[in-house]
């Protein structure tokens, strides 16, 4: 296929003759050998699969070249081989889901109503093989009972080799439950048979809980077989807990796969000199969680070990951060600006619009009579010129149009075609590679909103098309250039917390050449990874700090402020100014972005005999008095960790996400020290997640005891004068233990510190836990909603130290993309207060959901353009009309509307 | 004075899902040239496959 002709519009795909298994939605349906991936692929090009095409296969056919209206079908087209000079290589190629069928107790392959968790989520969808109508495959009936099976292809070495726990099955069954009870047009039952529940991440207990209430059933149990009825339902036979056999029938049953490395990706990476992991991930370190071992060579996403999409997308800009970091010396060498003419001034010119209307082949021309409408168009005001292109997309249309616009002396452009979603931008470039300001643009959606909508009625369609056109003119002549605004960056940061996020930003902002102020309230640097005694993989983490510290000192583009609280601050991207307030008085900073390391605290509990018995201790007391050499782990012989202990209550509704990784590698150390100590841990859910689920196993081998408590019976803890007594409600054999304890440890939650005045100052919102809210909790982990400010470590949310450091290298990659521009444009599409008009109701400033309006020195509103998105929040309250939003004027909008 | 060794701005990322992408947006916003790789006819990975994400229900697509 040429890409550059092929213009999507399907006609290879309709014509093709040849149907298979559409592998994007699972094998659930079938697609053609001429595809697209999907609807909204991108890039959005038909491809030819060569191993099915009959014409690849026998010879003859050729249907899709003989129907397609551009010629973009070439058949002898040849795998190209480029060889490509690079400075880093970063490699993100994902995981495979697991395919359940060596389960033979689950039957996947051979009872159609046992499918794949992906496989449901093509069946909620709305693009899927049934358009997001719930049904099963073997009949196509809705289910009444669906039932998710957890842990299948994960922490399971008897079926498949994954001794790990893949870290996101528990999230999308539940997510699969209750947006399947959603969907169902019965009162679905939902159930999730699991062994321990694991939503450790930001909101994720909430989720869990809110499922609960909607009714969604959480059985704890192991799954003993599937078998299959003669209306195909499946009966399960599973036990509970306490060991009793029972069985239960389901509609459907979702098999809740795991992830892993593809055999294809172990390959490259062994060809590539790759060290994997005992679970065939990348191994990486803590210090460094997306190095691997060759250098030069940097990964991110699940192919580090099995993760979900937040967490990926912060690897992904770490990885960014840690591929750039050695290549700083020739950033804008390859990648180079666009340049365009200079700007033709239209201000006083009468409007001449020129009006191009697109046939987009037979997509809208096959219902739209466009030759009516363009001869319409000719006779609406101030419309000058009019052309009606088979492809106004394509690369020798742009050009056509760009050269119609100089000769024709147009000042105003009206496109009647698709969508501004995906063609805006497109067009926009064609005027200014015109000379014409970009906002001197407005298109008519006469495809997604007409032809396609109205396909049935081509009449009424191409009235629509005119009334569409016509609004579109009317809008269009009263268009005036905006000008963007240019902002001038301050190529330095500032970076608030000196905890291993905050030293990290530093160091990695310094290897890309930027300067930063550290600024830490302590009196030195290392924050919470002072109290910590190693990692998860075991490595002390003071030399790491030691480190840390050392190289901070050493880099003259770190300036290290100590014993210093921010006093006030103001500003806006590229151009901040804060005030320091330390030791030596105050100091003015001006910064280009500011970065958020403020860390959290520890959770000081009030029971378990905390800070009446010194005995009882929280984890970073322990490894602090391990470190100090206060406590000899020898010397233990009776140890009790207690989970969850402000954790996952009603106080605080989240998983703290580090305490059972940390409990268990507190019990190996004692047992390590003193085999044979006696160590017991009480749990609510074990949340080893990834493959710390290997040392979860390795704790239970060396004899470590695990019992689960609920909240409801929660331990209790008494001091005897033998010793400290811990009594629990053990589930299995349903009788109180009693348990004798020399040691206590308490997994404490990790608190906020509830930084409200940092919040105020950077306008940065904060969520009822008191973490700092992320611009997009999927897709932006470590950007605001507020430009130029980031954030890093615990302030987003609790997390391991390599999460922390991951999470500080993304958000220096999200810094450098404004750093590295010397100024930056914004948008021209801004509001604007007429002051003639404002009262200084403060209605506006109020409402604005970027902080962009303030009141002047005469009380009255005046935007900060830096701050405005351009939302028309302002315009649509105020009461006097003052404001006004660029590009989409209430003149503008109310000309379209009188012209309909 | 040592001689800076002469080295290359640009990178290749393997694999085109939801953290190759913003792998080779962040590194090409910032000034460097990406070849991002990537083996099926279009980018978007497996998070392309996913109706509604964990725990905001938003769309994926």
């Amino acid at each position: 296929m040429d890409l550059d002709k092929c213009i999507a519009c399907g006609a290879c795909s309709d014509k093709c003759p040849k149907r298979i298994p559409n592998e994007y939605n699972e094998g659930l349906d079938k697609r053609k050998a001429a595809y697209v991936r999907y609807a909204q692929a991108v890039p959005l090009k038909y491809g030819i699969d060569a191993e099915n095409c009959i014409y690849f296969q026998k010879g003859k056919c050729k249907a899709c070249q003989k129907f397609c209206p551009t010629g973009a079908v070439n058949y002898d087209q040849q795998e190209e081989v480029r060889d490509i000079k690079v400075g880093s290589v970063i490699i993100s190629a994902g995981f495979k889901p697991f395919d359940p069928t060596p389960y033979v107790q689950y039957s996947y392959a051979n009872f159609p109503n046992v499918v794949t968790a992906l496989e449901f989520e093509r069946i909620l969808a709305a693009s899927g093989p049934w358009m997001g109508h719930l049904v099963r495959p073997s009949d196509e009936a809705e289910p009444k009972k669906i039932a998710w099976i957890q842990c299948v292809g994960s922490r399971e070495v008897n079926t498949c080799d994954h001794p790990y726990c893949s870290a996101v099955c528990c999230m999308y069954a539940i997510k699969e439950a209750v947006i399947a009870k959603e969907h169902s047009h019965t009162d679905l039952d939902a159930a999730i048979f699991f062994m321990d529940m694991r939503t450790f991440g930001k909101d994720f207990e909430r989720y869990y809980e809110g499922a609960q209430e909607d009714g969604v059933r959480f059985i704890r149990s192991r799954i003993h077989s599937i078998s299959e009825l003669e209306d195909r339902s499946l009966q399960i036979e599973y036990a509970t807990e306490d060991g009793q056999a029972r069985m239960e029938t389901f509609d459907m049953v979702v098999l809740s796969q795991g992830l892993e490395t593809a055999p294809e990706t172990i390959e490259l990476c062994q060809k590539l000199d790759i060290n994997l992991s005992p679970g065939k991930f990348i191994s990486t370190s803590c210090f460094e969680p997306v190095t691997t071992s060759r250098p030069g060579v940097y990964v991110c996403g699940a192919l580090a070990g099995p993760k979900d999409i937040p967490l990926s997308v912060m690897e992904a800009s770490a990885a960014a951060c840690a591929a750039a970091g050695k290549l700083s010396s020739a950033r804008g060498s390859l990648a180079q600006e666009q340049e365009f003419p200079e700007e033709r001034p239209v201000a006083g010119d009468i409007p001449r619009v020129g009006v191009f209307v697109c046939s987009c082949g037979i997509n809208i021309a096959g219902v739209v009579d466009v030759e009516a409408v363009a001869e319409y168009a000719k006779t609406l005001p101030y419309v000058t010129y009019v052309r009606n292109n088979l492809f106004s997309c394509s690369q020798d249309t742009q050009d056509k149009m760009a050269e119609v616009i100089a000769e024709e002396g147009l000042n105003r452009v009206v496109v009647a075609a698709c969508t501004p979603r995906t063609h805006e931008p497109l067009f926009q470039e064609t005027l200014v590679n015109a000379g014409l300001n970009k906002y001197l643009f407005e298109m008519a959606n006469i495809r997604n909103q007409d032809s396609w909508v109205h396909s049935g009625d081509p009449a009424a369609a191409t009235e629509k098309a005119k009334d569409l056109i016509r609004m579109a003119v009317a809008k269009a002549a009263l268009l005036a250039p905006l000008q963007e605004v240019q902002l001038e960056v301050t190529p330095g940061a500032l970076i608030i917390g000196g905890g291993v996020s905050g030293m990290n930003a530093a160091l990695n902002l310094a290897a890309q050449g930027y300067t930063s102020h550290l600024v830490e309230r302590d009196n030195a640097l290392g924050g919470n990874a002072r109290s910590l005694r190693v990692t998860a993989q075991n490595q002390p983490i003071a030399p790491y700090l030691d480190e840390l510290r050392e190289r901070i000192e050493a880099e003259p583009l770190i300036t290290v402020h100590l014993n210093t609280t921010l006093k006030e601050g103001e500003g806006f991207v590229g151009n901040f100014k804060t005030t320091l307030a330390g030791d030596s008085g105050e100091e003015v900073v001006e910064h280009g972005v500011t970065l958020i390391c403020t860390g959290a605290g520890e959770y000081k509990p009030n029971e378990y005999l905390y800070g009446q018995d010194p005995r009882v201790m929280t984890h970073l007391e322990i490894d602090q008095a391990v470190l100090g050499g206060e406590l000899d782990l020898s010397e233990v012989n009776k140890a009790v960790f207690i989970q969850c202990v402000g954790s996952r209550d009603p106080e605080r509704p989240y998983c703290s996400k580090v305490c059972c990784t940390h409990s268990v590698e507190s019990a190996l150390a004692i047992k390590e020290a003193n085999p044979e100590a006696q160590v017991v841990i009480l749990y609510r859910d074990i949340r080893t997640f990834g493959e710390r689920e290997l040392l979860y196993k390795e704790a239970r081998s060396k004899g470590v005891l695990f019992v689960r408590y609920d909240l409801e019976h929660k331990p209790e803890v008494k001091a005897t004068d033998d010793g400290l007594l811990v009594t629990v409600r053990d589930h299995v054999l349903d009788r109180d233990l009693l348990i004798e304890a020399d040691l206590i440890g308490l997994a404490t939650a990790i608190v906020s510190n509830r930084s409200n005045d940092l919040a105020q100052m950077f306008k940065i919102p904060m969520d009822s836990d008191g973490w700092f809210l992320e611009a997009h909790q999927k897709l932006r982990p470590v950007d605001f909603a507020t430009d130029g400010v980031f954030m890093a470590g615990l302030a987003h949310y609790p997390k391991p130290l390599e999460e922390a450091v991951a999470q500080a290298q993304a958000a220096v990659a999200r810094a450098v993309t404004v750093l590295s521009s010397k100024e930056m444009m914004l948008p021209g599409t801004v509001a604007f207060i007429d002051q003639r008009k404002c009262v200084g109701c403060g209605v506006c400033w109020t409402v604005c959901p970027y902080q962009a309006i303030t009141q002047d020195d005469k009380g009255l509103a005046v935007v900060n353009e830096a701050l405005c998105k351009g939302c028309g929040t302002c315009v649509a309250s105020c009461r006097s009309g003052a404001p006004n939003l660029r590009g989409f004027t209430n003149q503008g909008v109310m000309a379209q509307i009188m012209a309909l | 004075m040592a001689k800076a060794k002469q080295v290359t701005g640009a990178v290749m990322v393997v694999g085109g899902g939801i953290a190759g992408m913003q792998s080779a947006l962040d590194l090409a916003n910032s000034g460097y040239y990406v070849y991002l790789v990537e083996k099926s006819p279009a980018i978007g990975g497996v998070m392309s496959q996913l109706d509604k994400t964990f725990p905001t229900n938003d769309c994926a697509m």
